[in-house]
């Protein structure tokens, strides 16, 4: 048995004089602090979970929505927003975006997405 | 959200609603699923929960509104049949591993009071990095797919109006499919989810990053969807070696998720904590788990509670199991509980059986109602040792944060092992959980999102860059699947011998022809049935003796599921289940008939015309009045309601002093009650009655009735009496058998 820089007693010491409202408050400005970085993390992160989430509700089935975000990782498309790239690809091409996006199922369009997103990045 | 596109809520289907009288037909649940859409979407509490309610001859404080349809509990003879509903959503777990089977068993549970429907997950699912799809049979639970949700969630939808209540369908949003899960969870109508990182952290080492990145995603779903979130502390509880001592820890668990929730979006009222009193006996639990109970409600009063049963020491005994459940609900009444959870008695033995489900329901149901309003007689003492815990177990669990601060932040305290320790921080044991920040499943999956990232959909959290000239994200496609379900793409089946289409041709004599049935406990004719016994032998013998037993009784598949020492050498009390290879055709059935009662205003109005006096009391040895005395009494509904004139000679009387009494009374029947039935006594009374009556000859002009809860109707009348009367049989039916039979001695029949 280890403890942790001090026994309870001696660490407790800045907390006894506290009120039980003082203490409520501290404790959910503890808890603000530890989730902080957490919340920010997901604000400026993204996954193949969050890009297959968003395509399912594109209209694009789970099959459809893992073989289109597998495509974006191997062409480091994927920090655009796989709808994203659907949406401008549809554009460019004048089709839906559903047809845009069951034609990257097939192996169709990936050199014109890659080049759309060179061309936003020069 | 773009808010002026309203959700279509689609219309309730009546074309294939239930009738209580038929079962469930999984197949008109099935057909035509590709284009069902489910009317119900968030969470849904207990109406009418904060007024005092009048049920039967009694007012409740803490009861809501009342279902439609419902099967009381036993004890409610007594009372009416009264069946009053707790003012707290009561939760069932229910996962066979087949869904169509498990709907079936849903229902059932509605009508015992449940209304939120958890689904436990088949094994290995948080690990898979899609949805899964079809209706594959899983392992402790089902994988949960579209099509088994949107199955169940139909089922439920004509559960509910069979039942009149609304029905909450919950499951997981967790692994690495999570934001995945969510979007299909808000699409089919599943209104409770668990969702919480630190459970995919610590339980199913994911990646730290990947979880908690995935859950703001997950949560601002959920938070758009109303659901109900609860978190996964509970499962410190149930993986701490010493769980009593995880007490500080579990408030950490519950304030890291619900901060953090809080800051996804979703609204303090739809986030549930999973709350668990830590211990359970032999332990003094309610002198430990009582304080904390206490100290997480002071801190998390703007949430929810969700009160789950302590699992953590269930062995296989199902009694002991009950008591713990009835224990824990104590607490859940003498502090809150928004959301009463039941786990079924039989958890620890294998995986719940339909009519533990029902069980462990009536077991809440029970325990709220006898524990109805004692706050308003008893109160929590917090000037004495409870407030002084209280105080500290606060004290602790910010330390406990604090620490967590200091050495870097949330990875840093997991990857040093501060969680699921089992000592009582601020001590260690050094057996916590560690994991790698830069490591578990799905570690090198993070992409840092371009300055150009766009997601078109109208939810999502965190940067977005809505392209001109769009004010929604969502208007640059024309509105996403929450907006216009007609979006969502249904799959079927992609495994063509693992479905339920196969499962049902396996089982389809059944299916097409539901006379033919089988013994039952989780699938469609399992064959399984259960032997109690109490062997004389030690437990060892005993235990191979029932096996034995089990095979002479030509049972198949037998295995001992509970086997308890009633004395080392005197007995053993043991539950074998095994199987049964054959069918039973309810058709050829010879039924005992039903007989109809007359009115209560028929048998009123014919003992207005011929007044009927009676004689009665309980014969032989027996003293047990209390079945007599409600046939009689007006209070319990008796005979004495509608006319009749009775005299009651008390207990253990003789026959021939009845028979006295009849004739000096002019009574026109004799009522005897029988309860003790050692050696069909209580028969042999019945002929002795008989025997002295035509001895006395007055037989012909006197009714003999007997009652009892051995009574058989048919061996009552071949031991001499015009009629018996079972367990169950209320004073309406022995009213209506003595105008009936007076109408046939009378000849006016």
């Amino acid at each position: 048995m280890t403890e942790t820089k001090g026994s309870f007693d001696e660490r407790r010491a800045h907390l006894a004089a506290m009120s039980d409202e003082e203490l409520y408050e501290y404790f959910w400005k503890l808890a603000e602090k530890i989730v902080d970085p957490l919340v920010e993390a997901g604000r400026v992160y993204t996954t193949p979970a969050i890009e297959r989430s968003v395509l399912l509700r594109m209209g694009f089935s789970s099959l459809e929505a893992q073989a289109i975000v597998q495509g974006m990782v191997e062409r480091r498309l994927i920090p655009h927003g796989a709808g994203h790239v659907i949406w401008r690809l549809s554009e460019q091409l004048g089709e839906g975006i559903r047809e845009t996006g069951l034609g990257l199922v097939d192996g169709k369009h990936w050199e014109d997405a890659v080049r759309l997103f060179e061309e936003v990045r020069s | 959200m773009n808010p002026d596109k309203k959700q279509v809520i689609p219309k309730r289907e009546a074309d294939i609603a239930l009738h209580p009288e038929e079962r469930l037909d999984i197949r008109k649940i099935l057909d035509g699923l590709e284009h069902y859409h489910s009317p119900r979407r968030p969470w849904h509490w207990r109406e009418e929960a904060c007024v005092p309610r009048e049920v039967g001859d009694f007012t409740y404080l803490e009861a809501s509104k009342p279902l439609e349809r419902s099967l009381p509990l036993p004890g409610s003879r007594g009372f009416g049949f009264i069946d009053p509903q707790a003012d707290c959503v009561i939760t069932t777990e229910i996962a066979s591993g087949r869904f169509e089977d498990d709907v079936r068993r849903m229902r059932m549970a509605a009508w015992h009071g449940a209304d939120h429907i958890m689904v436990i997950r088949t094994a290995g699912q948080s690990h898979i990095d899609s949805l899964m799809e079809g209706t594959t049979q899983g392992i402790g639970g089902i994988p949960v797919t579209r099509k088994q949700c949107r199955a169940t969630r139909r089922a439920l939808d004509l559960i509910e109006d069979e039942v009149g209540r609304p029905i909450n369908f919950h499951s997981y949003v967790s692994g690495v499919a999570g934001p995945d899960i969510a979007v299909m969870f808000v699409e089919e109508g599943v209104s409770g989810v668990h969702q919480d990182p630190q459970y995919n952290v610590l339980y199913r080492n994911i990646n730290m990053l990947r979880s908690f990145v995935d859950a703001c995603e997950s949560k601002a779903i959920i938070a758009y969807g109303g659901q109900l979130q609860i978190d996964g502390a509970h499962n410190a509880n149930a993986t701490a070696m010493e769980a009593w001592k995880v007490m500080p820890e579990l408030m950490v668990q519950h304030a890291i998720n619900t901060m953090f929730s809080v800051k996804c979006g979703i609204k303090p009222e739809n986030i549930a904590l999973s709350s668990v009193p830590p211990t359970a006996p032999p332990a003094p639990c309610m002198r430990l788990d009582l304080p904390y109970a206490v100290a997480l409600r002071d801190f998390f009063r703007d949430y929810k509670i969700r009160a789950q049963q302590n699992t953590k020491y269930m062995e296989s005994e199902t009694r002991e199991a009950t008591v713990t459940h009835t224990l824990n609900m104590v607490i859940s009444r003498l502090t809150s509980a928004d959301i009463q959870s039941t786990i079924t008695p039989d958890e620890g033995r294998n995986v719940p059986w339909h009519y533990f489900n029902i069980n462990a329901c009536n077991t809440a149901r029970q325990s709220l109602a006898g524990l109805d309003g004692i706050r308003t007689m008893l109160d929590i003492r917090r000037d004495g040792p409870l407030g002084e815990r209280v105080r500290e177990l606060k004290e602790r669990a910010i330390l406990f944060m604090e620490e967590i601060i200091e050495t870097g932040g949330y990875f840093s305290a997991v990857e040093e092992g501060f969680f699921v320790d089992s000592a009582e921080y601020p001590e260690r044991k050094g057996d916590g959980i560690a994991r790698d920040p830069e490591g578990g499943i799905g570690n090198d999956t993070l992409y840092k999102r371009a300055d150009d990232y766009f997601a078109p959909v109208s939810v999502h959290f965190g940067q977005n860059n809505i392209p001109e000239p769009f004010e929604h994200a969502s208007d640059a496609i024309g509105g996403d699947t929450f907006e216009d379900p007609s979006k969502i793409q249904f799959i079927d089946e992609l495994d063509d011998y693992d479905n339920v289409n196969v499962r049902i041709a396996e089982k389809q004599k059944y299916y097409d022809n539901t006379n033919l049935i089988r013994p039952e406990v989780e699938f469609m004719a399992d064959g399984v049935l259960v032997l109690t016994m109490m062997l004389p032998c030690d437990q060892r013998h005993a235990e191979a003796a029932a096996l034995k037993i089990g095979e002479k009784m030509a049972l198949s598949d037998c295995e001992v599921i509970h086997s308890q020492l009633m004395h080392p050498s005197e007995g053993t009390y043991i539950e074998m289940k095994g199987k049964v290879g054959f069918d039973i055709d309810l058709s050829t059935l010879e039924l005992p008939q039903i007989v109809e009662t007359l009115s209560e205003a028929e048998i009123r109005e014919a003992i207005h015309a011929h007044p009927m006096t009676i004689v009665a009391a309980t014969v032989g040895e027996d003293e047990h009045s209390v079945g007599l005395k409600e046939i009689l009494d007006i209070k319990h509904g008796g005979i004495e309601g509608f006319g009749v004139k009775y005299h009651y000679l008390g207990t253990s009387c003789p026959v021939e002093k009845l028979i006295d009494a009849a004739i000096e009374t002019k009574a026109d029947a004799i009522l005897i009650s029988t309860i003790i039935s050692h050696n069909n006594v209580h028969y042999d009374n019945m002929q002795k009655l008989a025997d002295a009556a035509t001895e006395k000859g007055v037989r012909d002009q006197l009714i003999l009735v007997a009652g009892g809860t051995q009574v058989s109707a048919e061996t009552a009348v071949s031991s001499g009496m015009d009629a018996g009367f079972g367990r169950g049989s209320r004073g309406i039916d022995v009213a209506s058998f003595l105008v009936k039979r007076r109408r046939e001695m009378r000849g006016d029949a």
